[in-house]
């Protein structure tokens, strides 16, 4: 994996495992490129996650793991959607990891 | 879990900024909490200024963490501890710590704030009921 992506004419930095290097870099267009890498399209499901994510980080300072985020999501955004199936099957790489790079956060703590 | 659950109770006792020790424990709890173990976290001595509430480390060029440990109770945190001597030697009270609220996973009941402040009586007999305490 290359150590920046280019987002609207701008290289930003990367980590090796395609997380940004600094948060601060952060604009939607990214989780646009970094989807496109991903083959995924998003949708207005996958955006109320990404968006989810950068409120929890805002209030918390961390990104959630997996089972942390599942149960938020359902209590935010209702129950049909705090289940791994639903996650999984917009975010197929893992609904914390993949999400969270997408929304420009690190890779959630408490993933193992 | 058909596994034996152990009780864990983790100890912070050291101030927040200054040393790696606060931020990584918080780390270790949040990831030992995957495991599904009875998890319990104390604060004493230094430690207790981790829970203080309004830190701003900016100056210092640290990440503010103290929000992350409102995130205990989604993490299934359900004991959090905090020594009342060492609150009171270091001129504080319960009034200037976070809440850290809490949700029974089985029965959904909220609990506003799980923060309890113990005397060292509680503490010892706490310590001496964990099966794995972990000091930072």
């Amino acid at each position: 994996m290359s150590d920046t992506i280019e987002v609207d004419g701008k290289q930003l930095a990367v980590d090796e495992e395609g997380y940004l290097a600094d948060l601060n870099d952060w604009v939607p267009a990214v989780a646009d490129v970094m989807a496109k890498q991903d083959n995924l399209e998003l949708s207005e499901e996958h955006w109320d996650i990404i968006n989810f994510l950068r409120e929890y980080y805002e209030e918390y300072q961390i990104a959630p793991a997996v089972r942390v985020l599942t149960k938020a999501v359902g209590k935010k955004l209702g129950k049909e959607k705090g289940n791994s199936k639903y996650l999984y099957s917009l975010f197929p790489y893992g609904p914390a990891k993949q999400a969270c790079r997408f929304a420009g956060l690190p890779k959630p703590t408490g993933c193992v | 879990m058909s596994e034996t659950v152990k009780q864990f109770l983790y100890l912070n006792r050291k101030a927040p900024y200054g040393t790696i020790y606060a931020w990584e424990a918080l780390e270790v709890v949040l990831i030992g909490a995957a495991f599904d173990q009875d998890v319990g976290v104390m604060f004493l001595d230094d430690g207790v200024y981790q829970l203080v509430k309004g830190q701003d480390p900016r100056e210092i060029g640290m990440k503010n963490f103290s929000p992350t440990f409102r995130t205990l109770g989604d993490y299934e945190v359900g004991r959090i501890y905090v020594d009342g001597e060492s609150l009171a030697a270091r001129g504080l009270t319960r009034e200037d710590l976070v809440e850290i609220a809490w949700e029974d996973p089985e029965t959904e009941e909220e609990v506003d704030n799980i923060v309890e402040v113990v005397d060292r009586t509680r503490a010892r007999a706490l310590m001496d009921e964990a099966d794995v305490v972990f000091s930072f």
